[in-house]
């Protein structure tokens, strides 16, 4: 029974960091340029892909193919994404750019239907399919390498948010707009930034999650459905939030799975998702925003 | 006058042979996306490889097969109005639905209709509902449940069994049919775990498979599920055997799971890997012409339109209600038609009876272990 607890524990944990992984890259373009991306889910369905095509079309090495797929990926889900998408609606307020990137999701979802196909493509993981018993409990290889990159990611990107200057630059962005340029910052730089970083994170957790979903065009659906769950649980404010959001709605989702049922296991983090809304809006870790009249 | 009469005699020579060459309308209606687009498109497949070959030969009748295609997006609702749309066209037959759902939403619409269906539908009951223009491609689970449920006993010597099965028409069929079968032949089920269609998480469900310590892990789900289950199976160290029904043994199951798929046994209905000269021959005009190896749904699609090909040139006449009489009792062989690729009959019900193999999937293909003689000899 222990053993079995411990097991959900960490495979609910593993995939909890991919969720934290988008849920992290919806807070960051949230708190820096007021971007809600409701294709974030599609952003990490898709970066499979162009490994998948380097792989398959232009004969590369896994390695080779994932490097060039890491770097498409932060060219047209950052910098496109950013220069032909958010900058010119972002004039006309939230509401268009979140519709805008509903149909963007659509766009995606399809094109990759249309071009690729639509059945489902395997994927190479990034360890061997074996297991290592601790405790008396079998923990996947496969778990503790996605748990410890998406861990040492996350590390990666607090310190250089808040150790380096261009991390300071970009958080002063995200507090104050106005005031970061008076002070000097150069806030439009520090925005694209933070979109690069975000094409960077989702491609990352597109790596990690593809082996285990296989590669289709429906897999940014329910992902984008965990990341937007995540990020409003923990805190869309703040990207400490963001992380606990994700491990926790992987754990939770895994308990729900096996204690109440896998027909239901969506029901108890949206159960909690209205509690949090109801009984704390900012989220478990956000802080409350409050607007001067 | 005499130069207008000309004309007219002139353009009525130019129409003629457009009007002589009508062609014979099939529809397939069935999943070529959603949640079982990997089944859906192999059928999909085999149909456009038979209709290209028919008229490469002239066609049916000597009328040129017209084949349009309808998405049901593996969707029951989708999947109606697709049926609808199809019917409007008014097809000789239509071919599909494979998801046994969609088969159950719109095979009345058929009845009323009166259009046969060749359909890849494997749920039990649906040659039980009283259509007279239904015909199965592949087994019901009626007839592959019980062979399996010998194999577990007679070869795996198993007492228990630990079940992980969808939650869908196809899933629930299959289920309570080896339920039935482990109980007649006093196997215990040890663990009975619902998953979803579509599901692509599995890490609870293999955490509740292992606590169930049994014998035998018996895997009904569909290929891309299959897949996943085997590979997070692989990760946690589930131990074996694991067996299952045509689908856990698919070629797209083996691609999609990889090495995970590597061990895995059971009963397959119809294969690409079956030892026999047509379906040996099919598999490589196949991948010839699609760039991959079909799965059974492949083979399904293919023979159906050579059965509709074969019973049609017996009747010498596009008769929907002929055609439906015709092969109610019938038995067709690849002497008689050798796209029908093996020995197939039909009862009154539309169920089908052929040969079937034992199967195990080594070094990445399926291994023929053993044929299984028709129930019906």
């Amino acid at each position: 029974m222990l053993a079995d607890i411990l097991q959900l524990f960490v495979a609910g944990l593993a995939t909890g960091g991919i969720y934290a992984l988008a849920a992290i890259g919806f807070t960051l373009l949230w708190q820096t340029s007021q971007t809600i991306n409701f294709a974030q889910g599609e952003f990490v369905m898709l970066p499979a892909f162009f490994v998948l095509i380097g792989m398959g079309f232009f004969g590369l090495p896994f390695w080779a193919a994932v490097l060039v797929g890491v770097a498409v990926s932060i060219l047209t889900l950052g910098l496109m994404f950013k220069k032909l998408m958010v900058d010119p609606m972002l004039h006309h307020g939230v509401l268009p750019l979140v519709i805008a990137t509903i149909g963007l999701a659509i766009l995606m979802k399809e094109t990759v239907r249309e071009f690729y196909g639509a059945d489902a493509w395997p994927f190479p993981p990034l360890a061997a399919a074996t297991n290592v018993t601790v405790f008396g409990a079998a923990f996947a290889v496969q778990s503790l390498v996605v748990l410890g990159i998406s861990i040492a990611a996350v590390a990666a990107l607090q310190l250089f948010l808040n150790k380096t200057r261009t991390g300071r630059c970009m958080q002063a962005t995200a507090q104050n707009p106005t005031v970061a340029r008076l002070l000097g910052v150069p806030v439009e730089r520090m925005i694209l930034y933070t979109f690069l970083i975000n094409a960077a994170l989702v491609a990352l957790a597109s790596l990690l999650i593809t082996p285990i979903y296989l590669a289709k065009f429906t897999n940014g659906e329910l992902l984008g459905l965990y990341a937007f769950i995540a990020a409003i649980i923990g805190g869309f404010n703040q990207v400490r939030g963001a992380i606990v959001g994700g491990l926790l709605l992987g754990v939770l989702d895994n308990f729900t799975a096996v204690y109440i049922s896998t027909q239901y296991r969506l029901v108890v983090p949206l159960l909690f998702l209205i509690v949090i809304i109801l009984f704390r809006p900012q989220g478990l870790l956000g802080r409350v925003e409050e607007r001067t009249v | 006058m005499r130069l207008s009469r000309f004309v007219l005699a002139l353009s009525t020579l130019m129409l003629m042979p457009a009007a002589a060459a009508a062609d014979v309308k099939f529809a397939y209606v069935g999943e070529i996306s959603g949640s079982i687009a990997v089944s859906g498109g192999n059928f999909r497949d085999g149909v456009i490889l038979a209709v290209e070959e028919l008229n490469a030969k002239g066609g049916i009748l000597k009328q040129k097969i017209e084949l349009t295609l309808y998405d049901t997006q593996t969707n029951p609702g989708v999947a109606r109005a697709q049926m609808q749309k199809a019917i409007d066209g008014d097809p000789y037959v239509i071919l599909g639905p494979i998801f046994s759902g969609n088969v159950k939403v719109t095979m009345q619409m058929l009845q009323q209709a009166e259009i046969p269906h060749i359909i890849g539908g494997e749920a039990a009951e649906l040659t039980s509902l009283g259509d007279a223009y239904l015909f199965r491609t592949s087994f019901g689970q009626q007839i592959g449940m019980p062979k399996i449920a010998n194999f577990i006993r007679d070869e795996l010597k198993a007492k228990t069994v630990a079940l992980i099965w969808v939650n869908n028409d196809f899933g629930k069929g299959g289920r309570d049919k080896l339920i039935k079968e482990l109980t007649a032949r006093n196997i215990k089920l040890a663990a009975d775990v619902s998953s979803e269609s579509g599901q692509v998480d599995f890490a609870a469900d293999v955490v509740k498979l292992k606590a169930a310590n049994a014998d035998v892990v018996f895997v009904y789900s569909n290929e891309e599920e299959c897949a996943r289950i085997m590979r997070e199976a692989r990760k946690q160290g589930l131990k074996g055997p694991f067996v299952g029904d045509t689908t856990l043994l698919s070629q797209k199951t083996i691609e999609l799971g990889g090495d995970a798929a590597n061990g895995v046994m059971g009963h397959v209905g119809l294969t690409a890997d079956a030892p026999l000269k047509e379906v040996e021959e099919f598999k490589a005009r196949f991948q010839k012409r699609f760039n991959y190896v079909p799965d059974h749904n492949g083979l399904k699609g293919y023979s159906g339109v050579y059965a509709v090909r074969y019973v049609t040139e017996k009747l010498g006449k596009l008769d929907r209600k002929g055609l439906a009489k015709m092969m109610h009792g019938l038995t067709i062989t690849p002497k008689d038609e050798p796209g029908i690729l093996i020995e197939t009959s039909w009862d009154n019900t539309g169920e089908i009876d052929r040969i079937s193999f034992l199967a195990e999937v080594v070094g990445g293909k399926q291994k023929i272990t053993k044929i299984l003689p028709k129930v019906g000899k």
